[in-house]
């Protein structure tokens, strides 16, 4: 062998190992995530922790899924922070699209008065982190009446700057001429907009639709202020209120099922729509 | 099939005139280019026949109806555009059967107009592709055959051709024309390529800064430019242009440097006039007297030759003559037009000189 081959060699094992190292990293947390749901949570509690999984995997989960209670706590069950989390996180999802490519296709196709006041009110809202204008949005949804409600849960944070800009400046790529096309054919507004913009945002709906649904699934902040029932917990809230203040001990093995629970509606929404999510950030079908 | 009359239509933006007044009225079946430089209102013109610009001022009537405050769709007119315009996520049937759609008809009646115009414009083997699986001249096509299947009272394109190259440009422009000889639809074409006018046109419309030079057919337009503008707009190269004067007696025009050149007929009543005047190109021959020309540069370009040339006065001369070279730079020649090949335009408004 040449050198300068086992040079390129060398070349190509550095990125690898590196690649490898980095997987490692962000693997290993959830790998002893998995395992310690198989375990009890004696062992769990003693810190001696194996690196192989156990048999009590089926009625960890199933304690979990189901389960009122663990061994030294009362819970609300997987199943339903799921369900809670489910109709969070597709509401805001879907929500978000639907409100911000309809304004965004007001803002780009139409003219109206003010039309670039709408515009920069939409846009700088983006400067206004949710934490900012959370105790008046809370008071807002307090006073209607909304506490515990999911329309509480999920209508405050559907309003989207970032996805309204996003179809906006997709629109703007959409040539003038297509519009005028599709008048002379007859489309009115409502036409076009069901004919032609929206099968061309799809490859952005579905990019859009992931993000925001990952977005949803991990709200923490909100739902923790405006439900108090057991009932409308969320999981991500559930998770951290399973983890005691210290005084008592945790049933980590129902923690850490209810965690990997709670990873794959996220993933599953990844895997399925990988396709399309690569097409909608890589390229624009034109 | 119908008539298009544009009764003294304007546009205004603000407070710029784009449109300044522009009269015409097109016949039934005729083909009219709207012809000028980039800036000079064409397609704002065509613009506000398809409805997408609004009439500041005047009529249009399509088929004897006013349509002013008519949306496009009900102007029973079919556009076609320069970027083609096609719907992207559509196979190419559906791009031509989208209006026909939306206006309601049979799902049959559909099918048998699109195949129609997909056999005239041979596209029946690419009905199902998408546009971006068209070459530019196959999505020139489809754009055609969406405003062919509408069966409109007019046709309007919008510089149709310019996005292709020079030779599918070409082979368009043919197209175009048999298209054209077989339907017989009434049509407005917007185009700044004179050699798409001349040939396409059954009369032309130059346009400049929002007025109607001259309208004519092709070949008045070149023989009887209305103004100096159509004069160096028609015509390639350009006509050539010459400050003179018409003697006292109405005879001849005085140019500089002691050129005279007869006129075909006297001219007593602009006796002293000074004018501009135009010599085409190809209209000037080697003679024995006339213009003295010291050859500059020599274009040829097979089936003829440009020669630039030099007057004694400083002024340039091009002229074009058939057949290979037979001249070469610092040549010496002496050229002349025959009398009835001169343009004479007024030296201060540019107006043609008619007589």
């Amino acid at each position: 062998m040449t050198p300068s081959s086992s040079r390129s060699r060398l070349i190509d094992l550095v990125p690898h190992i590196v690649l490898i190292v980095g997987v490692l990293v962000f693997v290993y947390p959830i790998y002893v995530t998995l395992i310690g749901s198989t375990w009890d949570s004696g062992t769990i509690g003693r810190g001696g922790l194996p690196l192989w999984p156990s048999g009590e995997g089926p009625a960890n989960y199933a304690q979990a899924w189901a389960g009122e209670a663990g061994d030294r706590a009362m819970y609300t069950p997987v199943r339903t922070m799921m369900l809670n989390s489910l109709v969070m996180a597709l509401s805001i999802a879907l929500g978000k699209i639907a409100i911000s490519i309809l304004s965004a296709y007001a803002v780009a196709f139409f003219r109206f008065p003010l039309r670039m006041a709408f515009f920069w009110l939409i846009f700088i809202t983006l400067m206004l982190p949710v934490e900012v204008r959370i105790i008046p949005t809370y008071k807002v949804v307090a006073d209607l009446g909304l506490i515990d409600t999911y329309a509480g849960l999920t209508i405050p944070l559907i309003a989207s700057a970032t996805a309204t800009l996003l179809f906006r400046q997709f629109f703007l790529t959409i040539p003038d001429e297509l519009l005028e096309a599709a008048k002379i054919d007859g489309a009115g507004p409502v036409r076009f907009f069901i004919d032609v913009v929206l099968p061309l945002s799809r490859t952005n709906i579905a990019a859009l639709f992931v993000i925001l649904f990952i977005y949803g699934w991990n709200q923490y902040l909100w739902p923790l202020l405006v439900t108090s029932s057991r009932d409308m917990e969320t999981i991500v809230t559930g998770i951290t209120k399973m983890i005691g203040t210290g005084e008592s001990a945790n049933d980590w093995h129902i923690i850490m099922a209810t965690t990997v629970l709670a990873m794959l509606p996220p993933v599953a929404v990844v895997l399925l729509m990988q396709r399309w999510f690569v097409k909608g950030l890589v390229d624009s079908e034109k | 099939m119908a008539t298009v009359d544009i009764r003294n239509v304007r546009k205004s933006y603000g407070p710029v005139e784009a449109i300044k007044g522009i009269d015409i009225a097109i016949r039934d079946g005729e083909f009219l280019v709207l012809l000028g430089p980039s800036g000079c209102g064409k397609s704002t013109l065509l613009r506000m026949v398809a409805g997408l610009e609004t009439i500041t001022g005047g009529e249009v009537a399509i088929g004897g109806r006013v349509v002013n405050q008519l949306d496009p769709k009900d102007r029973d007119i079919a556009m076609v555009f320069q970027n083609y315009a096609l719907y992207p996520h559509m196979t190419v049937f559906d791009n031509m059967a989208y209006g026909l759609k939306i206006r309601g008809l049979p799902k049959a009646e559909i099918r048998a107009r699109v195949d129609k115009a997909a056999a005239i414009l041979e596209l029946g083997r690419f009905l199902d592709r998408r546009p971006s699986q068209l070459s530019g001249g196959q999505r020139q096509r489809v754009a055609m055959g969406r405003a062919i299947v509408r069966e409109p009272a007019a046709f309007l394109f919008d510089e149709p051709l310019s996005n292709l190259d020079a030779k599918l440009r070409t082979q368009m422009r043919v197209e175009i024309k048999r298209l054209q000889d077989r339907l017989r639809i009434t049509s407005l074409y917007v185009t700044h390529d004179q050699v798409e006018a001349m040939t396409l046109a059954d009369r032309i419309l130059v346009m400049n800064h929002g007025v109607a030079e001259q309208i004519g057919t092709p070949l008045e337009v070149y023989q009887r430019p209305a103004s100096l503008f159509v004069a160096g707009f028609i015509g390639s190269p350009p006509m050539n242009v010459l400050d003179g004067r018409i003697d006292d007696r109405g005879e001849a025009v005085d140019l500089a440097g002691g050129i005279r050149l007869a006129l075909p007929q006297p001219r007593l009543s602009d006796a002293g006039r000074a004018v501009k005047l135009g010599v085409r190109p190809e209209h000037l021959a080697t003679a024995d007297s006339g213009f003295a020309i010291e050859v500059e540069l020599v274009e040829a370009l097979g089936a003829d030759t440009v020669v630039y040339g030099r007057l004694a006065g400083g002024e340039s001369l091009l002229v074009r003559v058939a057949g290979l070279p037979t001249c070469r730079n610092g040549d010496r020649l002496t050229v002349a037009p025959p009398p009835d090949a001169l343009h004479l335009f007024d030296a201060v408004t540019g107006r043609r000189l008619e007589g």
